[in-house]
């Protein structure tokens, strides 16, 4: 299986990825600069977090507009697996791959910690490896997480099974979200966008390895796309 | 030489007949000076020049002396003071590189964009020398946080220093906040950056090669910073609001692509010198390259990318816009060179060249428009030897009986009172706003006694702290500086690490005060004192000085950034305790003083007396035995004891770990002597049960003195004095007095 990390300028989460994805999964992984005009050989593409062209104007504005969000786009639409984390969430919405958008901090502050999350949906690719209704800490760092979308798309995204994570807990909502959404998947259910960094939850020695399992839940969906014939 | 070139700015004969020098700083002696290196008169730009480059914060001119005591050489120094940073050995051909920086005046008055470019700055010193950087610490003091100018300050400060770091994408893992009256209206915001490189990646800033082209790289000069070196140079004033134009703006996004480009520029191995533009912009960058080579350099200032229309030499030269470097290549290497910033988008153009005639020649429009010798601006400002006098209040203090206050009887609510001071309180709003994650290496998080960041593809860490408390350096600046680095490399120890070396900033008053220039003086003899003790040479820092209010010169406060290895992740410790059962040490011994502490701060209102004493020998004997006893895995938890004294490590030990402790302490002083004296040269351990007197006969064979004084519980937090009851409060408690204190404050 091949990963592609996408790089736009100002993109910070990139090496993390590319490590997170090589430190538990062992599978290859590249760089794809926003530039690139051919997704074909990748098999799943991660979006980093970071601030994407300094992110002066709305989150994911600008990135939208470069040349590698067409192929993104291809990629969704022949069902491959994108994740978009944080910064890359923020693209995903501004890009129509997902609905809604993500707004300031209700707290108006850039807010850093470890979180517990609630696995919503295990029937994604991404979390097939995770039990329905587990908690997992996987941090968040971000200051315009604070996801928002109208009614309608609301009813069609608990209608679908589209909410994937949501912070745990009465309290423990960072960001003023929407029914404490952390995260959301299309309807197909192949693109996922989520503001917590499951990259920096894969070792212990650094606070919690809970975000291990998104990466062996892609290789592990991959696997049962392809049969038990190829090799990861 | 050239006509002069816009109206506005005076002639050479002007600026002598007017004496126009001296609202850049440049004194009637200095001014004499210049003219003599120059044989003429210098016309508005050579003065403009010759004034950064003559200013405290690019020459170092009333503190030189004083920084020759410093031990800067060590078996792993691979590069000392004078450079970006300095440099040590880890091993296995990897090096730290780190240095701290002072961005105090600019936060001053414009906080968010003063306290951004102070981080922004130094991540550019870090990165020229060809290291990665992998972490931003920084060191903050503010007046009273009653005050509602503090809060804007202290708001913005933190919210400029998480706009940098956040976005260029470096972890921002350690610091320290205090709070405290003297710092009202001169904030301090210190800025350290940490970085790694292999040896064979080192870069200087040198403009070697006659005919080398000179290149800049970054965004275009604009009007932003001009005199901002000289601005840091002088106290602040109600004027000073006038000079928000001296303070630059940070584009951190800028910054990150700059770094990028320039990290792959060295990698490609083409680069003969690179420095970074700081302080005075193009005017140090260049003079200073030209300098260490040796060289001349001559700049052809229309090539400049300009953001204004019709600037000038002059504001062309001082202009202290961000993100902008210089760098020296072969002629053979100038399209790679290039090529690599097209690539990251960033402007690469040619603007000068080195030469052997030894000047700092300009070019604008066809006309040479300044000549100086690069030896005058760079080596010939003079170096003052300020007078010195030892203050009034040193002399009354000694009279102070700080043992003859009356007995504090209720030791719960002192401690509450002292959990609730912000200078002690969980600095977790700051930190919580700083993203501490990114690059997925840091092992300790900040609210611990130094971060640990590992380093890829080894199992070594680097764990790093910055220390200072001013309050120690006012009432005993020798005593004070000695603390500030046994403090930092206690913190340093209690992480795991063995202490590197250290990066110190002199934040001080005005030095033209003799009492303030003793307070340099003897604070300089500490700090060089404890650095050959503990053996971590000074490899670079920055001195601050003119920080003063309307009151006076702040508290001295030479803060201490010190770097330390791991050499296994293993040996990783944090101040939390760990397990219930857990017995509890104590290592050092415990004296009566309150001189300076939190307690006396809080009760008092006031600092006073003399701080606590220190003993170097002890002190290393202390850190060696802690280490030792970590390394061997001895040690469950470690926690420097420091503001509010035993008391309070323990509490946030507790809080810390998520558990409770039951202590006695037995002990010949008063309870509340026992309980938030702040003698030095003490940390305290937990160690599994099992393990409790191996560690205790180990460090008592270390010559550490040491007593088993309490277990690690479930919950609740009872610290009995000789048996009998001094402090008992549920641990949820404390921990919300000791989070609450500043949000709350903040929000008033």
């Amino acid at each position: 299986m091949k990963f592609a990390v996408i790089v736009f300028p100002g993109s910070n989460c990139d090496i993390d990825c590319y490590k997170a994805v090589e430190d538990t999964i062992g599978q290859e992984v590249d760089y794809v600069w926003y530039t690139a005009t051919d997704l074909s050989a990748y098999d799943a593409i991660l979006v980093p977090g970071g601030f994407s062209y300094g992110d002066y104007l709305r989150c994911g504005a600008i990135a939208q507009f470069a040349p590698v969000m067409n192929e993104v786009v291809k990629a969704a639409e022949a069902g491959k697996f994108i994740l978009g984390i944080c910064n890359g969430f923020q693209i995903l919405t501004e890009a129509g791959l997902l609905p809604g958008a993500l707004l300031r901090n209700s707290g108006m502050k850039f807010r850093c910690h470890q979180t517990p999350l609630e696995v919503v949906n295990n029937g994604t690719a991404f979390t097939n490896q995770y039990s329905q209704g587990e908690i997992i800490n996987i941090p968040i760092a971000h200051g315009e997480g604070n996801y928002y979308c109208d009614d309608e798309t609301l009813a069609q995204l608990e209608a679908n099974n589209q909410i994937v994570f949501r912070y745990a807990g009465d309290d423990n909502n960072p960001n003023g979200s929407l029914k404490n959404i952390a995260g959301i998947s299309n309807e197909r259910g192949n693109v996922v966008g989520m503001m917590p960094h499951p990259e920096r939850a894969v070792d212990q020695l650094l606070g919690s390895e809970d975000g291990k399992r998104m990466f062996t839940s892609i290789l592990n969906a991959w696997r049962e796309q392809h049969g038990a014939a190829v090799n990861g | 030489m050239a006509q002069q070139l816009t109206a506005k700015e005076p002639t050479a004969e002007q600026i002598a007949d007017q004496r126009i020098y001296t609202q850049f700083g440049v004194t009637d002696y200095e001014y004499e000076l210049i003219c003599g290196f120059l044989g003429r008169k210098p016309n508005y730009t050579e003065i403009g020049v010759f004034s950064v480059m003559w200013s405290e914060h690019c020459s170092y001119k009333n503190s030189k002396k004083i920084l020759k005591k410093f031990p800067i050489d060590g078996p792993k120094v691979l590069m000392g003071p004078g450079e970006g940073a300095g440099i040590v050995d880890i091993g296995d051909n990897q090096a730290v590189v780190f240095k701290i920086e002072s961005h105090n005046h600019p936060s001053a008055v414009e906080p968010y964009q003063g306290a951004a470019t102070g981080v922004g700055g130094i991540i550019r010193d870090i990165f020229s020398m060809g290291a990665r950087p992998v972490a931003l610490l920084n060191s903050l003091r503010f007046g009273n946080l009653e005050n509602a100018r503090v809060k804007y300050l202290f708001e913005h400060v933190v919210g400029g220093i998480a706009g940098y770091g956040n976005c260029i994408g470096i972890p921002t893992v350690a610091g320290e906040v205090m709070f405290d009256e003297s710092y009202e209206g001169n904030p301090l915001v210190n800025a350290m950056c940490v970085g790694l490189i292999d040896h064979d990646k080192i870069q200087r800033g040198v403009a070697k090669g006659v005919g080398n082209p000179v290149f800049y790289v970054g965004p275009a000069t604009g009007r932003d910073g001009i005199h901002g070196a000289t601005f840091a140079s002088v106290e602040l004033s109600e004027e000073s609001e006038e000079k928000r134009t001296a303070v630059q703006v940070g584009d951190p996004f800028m910054e990150k692509l700059v770094m990028e480009a320039t990290l792959e520029l060295i990698d490609s191995g083409i680069v003969v010198g690179i420095q970074d533009m700081g302080a005075a912009g193009l005017t140090c960058s260049s003079a200073e390259m030209a300098s260490k080579a040796g060289n001349g350099l001559e700049l052809y200032l229309d090539e400049v990318p300009q953001r204004e229309e019709g600037m000038t030499p002059y504001e062309m030269m001082l202009s202290e816009s961000q993100e902008r470097m210089l760098f020296v290549v072969e002629p053979q290497h100038e399209a790679q060179a290039q090529e690599i910033f097209d690539r990251w988008g960033i402007i690469c153009v040619k603007v000068g060249k080195v030469t052997d005639d030894g000047r700092l020649r300009l070019f604008h429009q066809g006309e040479e428009v300044a000549d100086m010798p690069v030896k005058a601006l760079v080596d010939e400002c003079p170096m003052y030897d300020k007078p010195s006098k030892e203050p009034a209040y040193y002399a009354a203090n000694a009279a102070i009986d700080t043992t003859a206050y009356p007995e504090v009887t209720d030791l719960t609510d002192a401690l509450k009172q002292v959990l609730g001071s912000p200078t002690v309180a969980s600095k977790e709003w700051v930190y919580n706003q700083y993203d501490y994650m990114v690059r997925t290496s840091t092992a300790v998080q900040p609210g611990s006694d130094a971060a640990v960041v590992t380093i890829r593809g080894t199992r070594k860490a680097l764990a790093m702290t910055t220390d200072c408390n001013g309050r120690y350096v006012f009432l005993d600046p020798e005593v004070g500086g000695q603390i500030a680095v046994a403090e930092a490399a206690r913190n340093i120890v209690c992480s795991g690490a063995e202490p590197l070396a250290i990066t110190d900033n002199l934040n001080f008053g005005n030095p033209e005060k003799p009492e303030v220039f003793w307070q340099i003086e003897k604070a300089a003899d500490g700090i060089s004192e404890a650095c050959r003790v503990l053996d971590t040479p000074v490899i670079g820092g920055n001195v601050s000085l003119y920080n003063e209010n309307a009151k006076g010169a702040i508290y001295p406060t030479p803060v201490i950034g010190m770097v330390g290895l791991v050499q296994d992740v293993d040996h990783i410790t944090t101040q939390g305790f760990k397990a219930e059962g857990d017995v509890i040490i104590l290592a050092g011994e415990t004296k009566h003083e309150l001189g300076g502490s939190e307690l006396q701060y809080v009760l008092q209102g006031k600092s006073e007396g003399r701080p606590p004493q220190i003993d170097l020998a002890v002190e290393k004997k202390l850190q060696q035995g802690v280490l030792g006893a970590i390394k061997q895995g001895l040690v469950a938890s470690a926690h420097d004891l420091s503001e509010g004294g035993l008391a309070v490590a323990v509490a946030e030990s507790a809080i810390s770990g998520k558990l409770g402790a039951e202590v006695n302490v037995v002990t010949d002083l008063r309870a509340d002597a026992a309980l938030f004296s702040e003698t030095q040269s003490r940390i305290l351990l937990s160690a599994k049960a099992d393990q409790a007197d191996k560690l205790a006969q180990y460090l008592t064979e270390q010559g550490v003195p040491n007593a088993i004084i309490g277990v690690v519980r479930s919950s609740g937090l009872i610290i009995n004095i000789n048996g009998k009851p001094g402090v008992n409060a549920p641990v949820e408690q404390l921990e919300k007095v000791w989070k609450d204190a500043i949000p709350c404050l903040m929000k008033k």
